[in-house]
């Protein structure tokens, strides 16, 4: 197979030009910055892209507006370097997914999350402006830099999550929030993490994100430091656990492993111990890490087997969950349809023939073969 | 088929009145949902004439009260299958003519389908009808400790669907976001009359973000006939503090304050001192005598987190030269003070004939420097601005006051269109809350580009191919389906159509 070229544009005027130079022959474009997600729920056996668009040189954090608590920042800038940045002024932007040397470009792109969703949400929730770049060179903006904005389609949240199918995430605007200046973890062991987790919303805490992996449960309150004892004790008295101050390690990591089976499973809230019993019927050996209250549980397996996926899925589905290949086996054929059925797809399939005619985009790669 | 609606305008299709489409499509309504379902007498079309903004006017072709989403699907595909335009409606309040019915077209009005479907506490959602009022579904959620978040001054009488459709933020859309933030799934009967749904009560549906798509398009892209949202919790504190000052500029400088200490309050809203003035003639809210501008700041969270901000937010007020603080003591007093603030759009109808409400967005930290600016337009045309606005997130709503006997109405509306320039001129907004609508269109091209708009135009295709949902909406000139945005460089149909490779 051959290998892909490479474009390295430093500016989103410069990667504008390099697709537009490229109209004329056609090739399949590719995007990727760290590239810590290039195989995540990558359809086996999908075609190489002639071209890969590195967004890793797009890395200037183009305005940092502290008092309007919003941030613009190119694709490539690594997402730590900009928590970095904007922690100077006692802001964060409260995404948190674990893939350490992700991009801000590739954590839109991907959609991906971690524990403090509870609170926050995900990056759609908080992307509120957005500069992309169709395969034909166009630059489009939408959205803009203040909060509250109506104004037009957003075309923010229609690029999030979609792989860079659509086209090129260029430049991103994100709302930040104050940094929480108090921690408190409180861990508990419950036989039943479903009966725990609908424990929780009555004390009238508000923690930014609770985890089950399998036999902790995992709850921080992050807030200011008044009150933050109270509704640490509150919760820990709910859930027959013990106040700490210290995250316990692995908190909030994907459970797989390189080469073995990597899931992401949702559920309606109240399916939790319906949903962790299905991944324990099909995967008894599996890891799993639930973000309770948020309806997702990461699944990791170190073997190969999967074989109980569609009876996964059948299960799921009655509570309106869906389940997701991220980590594809080595050994996987194929017609391992890593996104599963999709509500809505044609819809999907006409935005894409809008947004990318040619079907140059990253072809193959999302849901229903788009 | 005629031609593609956005070609022609919103207001020119040929359908042929009484006797020709319109008729047919009436008669067969009236077979499928019931003669009860369908309005064709001209006096009682007009009922329908406009939405919140009376400013713009327009009789329907026809109206149709559909109850479930077989019917609403019979009548857009009835409309898809001959070319006729339809506008959906839900309560009517929106104040950006996003409900402006379509002469020779259908209006769908929304209000007959007002069932809860499922209060589903333990999934923290509720599944209901487009036509159901805001308000009810925290009324039916109460009792299981929840409510939804999502609150537009007119809860009372607007409909979920409308807020769908707006993306409608509302006083507490500081800390929780507004309705994009708040609809988990949606069931939608697209322009070509098919039935598709997107997402569910569990998060993250796999594959494009067909709900964000949805959520805030104004009603271009479909109708939704089904919507689950997120229920939270209600709150176990709440507080709200009402604060005077002695001008703008000092609520202004507590504002930022507030928001540099890293406290988020649910709402920050802010009156100036005509504002004020006119709510007291209203509904006598009792707010500090003398104020050149009074701050409205609640917060709500865990008991001890919401017992020190508003420590916090009281001393920054005084540092602020706030000479007043009053903290409500009881739901009775919260009240009281909301509905000062909650009233100030009837209520410059005490202290002036006839007024402009508009809407725009500025960042935050402009504030002092664009109030200013926009007395200064103000008063060289020599009219009154009230300001109510949601202080927190820089969502302006000035009040323009005239008398429209005196021939004012002209320079109000130059003074109305000052304003948004001034939004835009510091990197904000046309519309925070009311959408673009018909109101807007024009001034939608000042905030994006034409390939901006083109790009968006995009997503209406997909969805609407032949333009005859919402047409004449929020785009300010009819754009073609067939037209591509952006550089043309020759490329050979085929390579462009991926059906051939020069590799």
């Amino acid at each position: 197979m051959p290998t892909s070229s490479e474009l390295a544009p430093g500016s989103v005027k410069e990667l504008s030009a390099a697709l537009a130079e490229l109209v004329p022959t056609g090739p399949t474009v590719a995007v990727r910055g760290a590239g810590s997600k290039a195989r995540w729920a990558l359809p086996p056996q999908l075609a190489e892209p002639d071209v890969v668009v590195r967004t890793t040189g797009m890395d200037r954090i183009v305005e940092h507006a502290a008092g309007d608590l919003v941030v613009t920042a190119e694709a490539g800038v690594p997402l730590a370097s900009l928590q970095e940045q904007v922690a100077d002024a006692g802001q964060w932007l409260a995404l948190d997914p674990p893939e350490s040397d992700a991009t801000v470009g590739g954590v839109v792109a991907t959609a991906v999350s971690g524990p403090r969703r509870l609170r926050y949400g995900t990056p759609r929730d908080l992307l509120i402006g957005v500069t992309v770049v169709l395969a034909d060179g166009t630059v489009a903006h939408s959205g803009g830099k203040v909060v509250k904005n109506v104004a037009g389609y957003d075309l923010g949240k229609l690029f999030t999550g979609s792989f860079g199918t659509l086209g090129v995430i260029a430049q991103c605007t994100f709302r930040l929030h104050p940094l929480p200046r108090a921690m408190r973890v409180v861990t508990a062991h419950p036989d039943d993490p479903a009966d725990a987790a609908r424990r929780l919303g009555p004390t009238g805490a508000v923690p930014t994100a609770a985890e089950w992996d399998g036999s902790a449960l995992t709850v921080l309150v992050e807030s200011i430091e008044a009150g933050a004892d109270a509704q640490a004790e509150a919760l820990a008295a709910a859930v027959d656990g013990e106040v700490g101050d210290v995250i316990p390690a692995g908190f909030g990591e994907r459970p797989w492993s390189s080469g073995g089976i990597g899931l992401k499973v949702t559920h309606r809230l109240g399916a939790l111990r319906e949903t962790l019993s299905a991944i324990n019927d099909v995967l008894p050996a599996a890891r799993v890490r639930a973000h309770v209250g948020s309806g997702v549980v990461w699944v990791g397996d170190d073997g190969a087997d999967l074989s109980g996926l569609d009876t996964l899925r059948d299960t799921v589905d009655q509570y309106d969950g869906q389940v997701v290949v991220v980590e594809v086996p080595a050994e996987a054929g194929p017609d391992l349809d890593v996104w599963g059925p999709v509500r809505g797809l044609e819809i999907m399939r006409r935005l894409k023939e809008r947004f990318d005619p040619a079907n140059r985009m990253s072809p193959g790669r999302f849901v229903g073969g788009i | 088929m005629s031609p593609s609606a956005g070609s022609k305008g919103p207001f020119r299709h040929d359908h042929g009145g009484e006797g020709g489409e319109l008729a047919s499509l009436a008669a067969d309504f009236r077979t499928a949902l019931g003669s009860s379902a369908v309005i064709t007498d001209r006096a009682e079309l007009r009922t329908y004439e406009c939405d919140g903004l009376a400013a713009y006017r327009c009789i329907p072709g026809l109206v149709v009260l559909p109850e479930t989403t077989a019917e609403v699907a019979h009548v857009v595909t009835a409309c898809a299958a001959r070319g006729v335009p339809f506008v959906a409606r839900g309560s009517g309040t929106g104040l950006s003519g996003g409900a402006l019915p379509v002469t020779d077209g259908v209006l769908v009005v929304l209000s007959r389908m007002k069932q809860i479907l499922a209060i589903a506490a333990d999934d923290e959602r509720a599944v209901v009808q487009p036509g159901v009022i805001n308000l009810d579904v925290t009324r039916a959620a109460a009792p299981d400790g929840y409510y939804y978040a999502p609150d537009p001054s007119s809860q009372q009488v607007c409909s979920i669907g409308g807020n769908v459709a707006e993306n409608s933020g509302g006083a507490h859309c500081l800390k929780y976001g507004f309705t994009a933030h708040h609809v988990t799934g949606l069931e939608i009967v697209l322009p070509d009359g098919s039935v598709d749904r997107a997402g569910g009560r569990a998060p993250d549906p796999v594959g494009y973000d067909v709900l964000g798509a949805m959520v805030g398009s104004e009603g271009t892209l479909g109708i939704v006939t089904e919507v689950t949202v997120r229920l939270m919790r209600a709150p176990q504190a709440v507080q709200t503090l009402l604060a005077g000052f002695p001008s703008i500029e000092a609520a202004g400088a507590a504002v930022s304050a507030i928001i540099a200490a890293g406290v988020l309050p649910a709402a920050i809203e802010m009156m100036d001192a005509l504002a004020i003035e006119a709510a007291e003639a209203a509904v006598n809210c009792g707010y500090p005598e003398g104020a050149g501008a009074v701050l409205v700041v609640e917060l709500d969270g865990p008991a001890g987190e919401v017992e020190a901000e508003l420590a916090d937010v009281e001393r920054l007020c005084t540092e602020a030269e706030a000479f007043e603080l009053r903290v409500a003591a009881d739901a009775a007093e919260r009240a009281l003070i909301w509905k000062g603030r909650k009233s100030a759009f009837a209520a410059v109808g005490r202290i002036s004939p006839d007024y402009i409400v508009q809407d725009g967005v500025i960042p935050r930290t402009a504030l002092p420097e664009v109030l200013r600016a926009v007395e200064a337009v103000a008063a060289d045309a020599g009219v009154r601005v009230a300001n109510v606005f949601h202080a927190g997130d820089g969502n302006l709503h000035p009040l323009v006051l005239f008398d429209a006997s005196r021939g004012e109405t002209e320079r109000a509306e130059q003074v109305s269109q000052e304003i948004l320039a001034l939004c835009l001129e510091y990197g904000g907004s046309i519309t925070g809350e009311h959408g673009v609508g018909f109101d807007k269109k024009a001034y939608l091209g000042r905030q994006f580009s034409e390939v901006d708009l083109d790009v968006m135009q995009l997503v209406r295709c997909a969805f609407d191919p032949d333009g005859i949902c919402n047409p004449g909406k929020v785009f300010p000139t009819p754009r073609l389906c067939g037209e591509r945005p952006g550089r043309r460089t020759g490329v050979h149909p085929l390579q462009e159509a991926g059906l051939a490779d020069v590799f």
